[in-house]
Formats: structure tokens, C-alpha cells, sequence
């Protein structure tokens, strides 16, 4: 038989099952759109998914934190933003364009079966510097706002749009110029004309 | 019919061009979003919720 304090716990206790259930099935739905995020960050699935676990149980952990009825997509695309730089801080390879890195993204981009366009658009995102390729992900892609996108990077509405517009053009110059040629060129050659050409267009203002 | 100016045509023809990019970007973000979601995710989390009892109970 349960004692009377108990009874009371287990009001406080069925309350506070009833709103993990609800977060928890708000986040089970919104697991594929981090997984894609998380892939658009990493340009490569396995680390993605990685990302995207860790993100999952990150926010498992603080869903007391989270107040529900809020944008629950912003909030999971925040937490799993700031653990991508903070693991990518503690990596010790910090170079962004470093070659055998985009050697093995470039590899992990070419599905035989994804149509060529696909592969070369994954590619040339792959090549935007970080911050100008999530804004567009998110903007673009992912059906934010301008103003969530902000929210989700921590920055100023106006960065995000001038982000947005310069990894728009860098991308299209990249994708015009033919550099990526699945049939020609080795891999590396194709990523060093593709790599000076998206260093020299993303600085582009 | 007036004749757009080379420069109006340019713009139509960039805006086409971004409306075409920007397809083809929810395209391969949706791809992903279409994938199965695989079975770890959803046993992390339950794994994660059994624990719950006696961490905060």
C-alpha cells in the first residue's frame, strides 16, 4: 500500500510522464530533418548520424529547459549547430579546404545512383565556407526564416541574408563552371579547380 | 511588345537560375529527411528513457 506523501509524488510523477512523452514524440519526428541537417554540416552521413545521436540525446537532457508549444525544430537545430563547431573546436584537423578531407567528401558525395546534379551541388556546398553554407541550408532548404536562421546561428538577421546571397552566387559559379566532371578528371584534380575556385568566389562580397 | 532591355533579361534569367539552385537544394535536404530513420536513433532514446527511473526517481 502506497502512503500518502507517495499518492502526491505520483500526481507530480504522471504530469511530468504525460509532458516527456509529448517532447519525446515531437523529437522522434524530427529526427530525419536533423539528420539532414547534421549531413549538410558534415557533407558525410556517418559522422552526420553521429552528430545527429548526440543532438537527440543532447536535448533529451534538457527538455526540462525547453518550454513546450516553442519551435522545438529551431531549438534541436541550435543544439546540434553548436555541437558540430564545438566537436569540430576539439578536432585537431581545423582546416576547413584540408585536401585529403575533401578528398574522402568528394568520395562520399559521388552516389552512382544520385543524379549528377545532386552529386555536383553536394559537392559545391561541401566547398562553402561553414557559415555561409548552413545560413543557405537552413534558409534554402531547411524552411526557416531568416529570422530563426539567425536565432539558430546566433547572429544578426542582415548576416544571414548577406550569407545567404553570397553562398547563392558562389554556389551557381561553381555549379556553371562545369570544374566537377564524374568521368573525367581524378578526383583530386577536381577538387583543387573547385576548391581555389570556392575560396576565390565565397570571399567574394 | 516592347523589348526587355539586356539588362532586364540578365535579372530574369539570374532569378531562374537561383529558383532552379534553390530546387535543387530542397531536393537533396528532402532525400535525407526521406530516409528511413535507422533503428539506433529510436533505441538510444529508449535506452535513454529507461534509465530515467533511477537517475531522477
Amino acid at each position: 500500500m502506497n502512503a500518502p506523501t507517495r499518492v502526491e509524488t505520483n500526481g507530480d510523477l504522471a504530469e511530468a510522464d504525460r509532458r516527456d512523452k509529448a517532447f519525446r514524440g515531437e523529437l522522434v519526428a524530427l529526427i530525419p530533418h536533423l539528420r539532414a541537417f547534421a549531413r549538410s554540416l558534415t557533407g558525410e552521413p556517418t559522422s552526420a548520424d553521429d552528430l545527429a545521436q548526440d543532438t537527440m540525446m543532447k536535448a533529451w537532457d534538457a527538455r526540462a529547459s525547453f518550454e513546450m508549444g516553442t519551435n522545438m525544430k529551431a531549438w534541436t537545430f541550435m543544439i546540434l549547430r553548436n555541437q558540430f563547431y564545438s566537436e569540430k573546436r576539439r578536432s585537431w584537423r581545423q582546416s576547413q579546404l584540408d585536401q585529403e578531407a575533401a578528398e574522402r567528401t568528394l568520395m562520399a558525395v559521388d552516389d552512382p545512383s544520385s543524379p549528377v546534379a545532386l552529386n555536383e551541388l553536394r559537392l559545391g556546398l561541401a566547398m562553402l565556407p561553414s557559415e555561409q553554407r548552413e545560413s543557405l541550408v537552413l534558409v534554402g532548404a531547411g524552411g526557416f526564416s531568416y529570422e530563426e536562421a539567425a536565432a539558430i546561428c546566433e547572429c544578426a538577421v542582415g548576416t544571414v541574408k548577406s550569407r545567404v546571397s553570397r553562398a547563392r552566387r558562389a554556389l551557381q559559379a561553381i555549379l556553371d563552371s562545369g570544374a566537377y566532371d564524374r568521368d573525367g578528371a581524378s578526383a583530386s584534380e577536381a577538387m583543387g579547380a573547385i576548391v581555389a575556385q570556392a575560396e576565390r568566389l565565397s570571399g567574394l562580397k | 511588345m516592347k523589348k526587355k532591355s539586356p539588362a532586364a533579361a540578365d535579372l530574369d534569367e539570374a532569378r531562374l537560375r537561383q529558383q532552379a539552385l534553390g530546387t535543387k537544394l530542397r531536393q537533396m535536404f528532402d532525400a535525407v529527411v526521406n530516409e528511413p530513420v535507422p533503428d539506433d536513433f529510436l533505441e538510444i532514446l529508449r535506452r535513454a528513457d529507461e534509465d530515467k527511473p533511477e537517475k531522477e526517481r
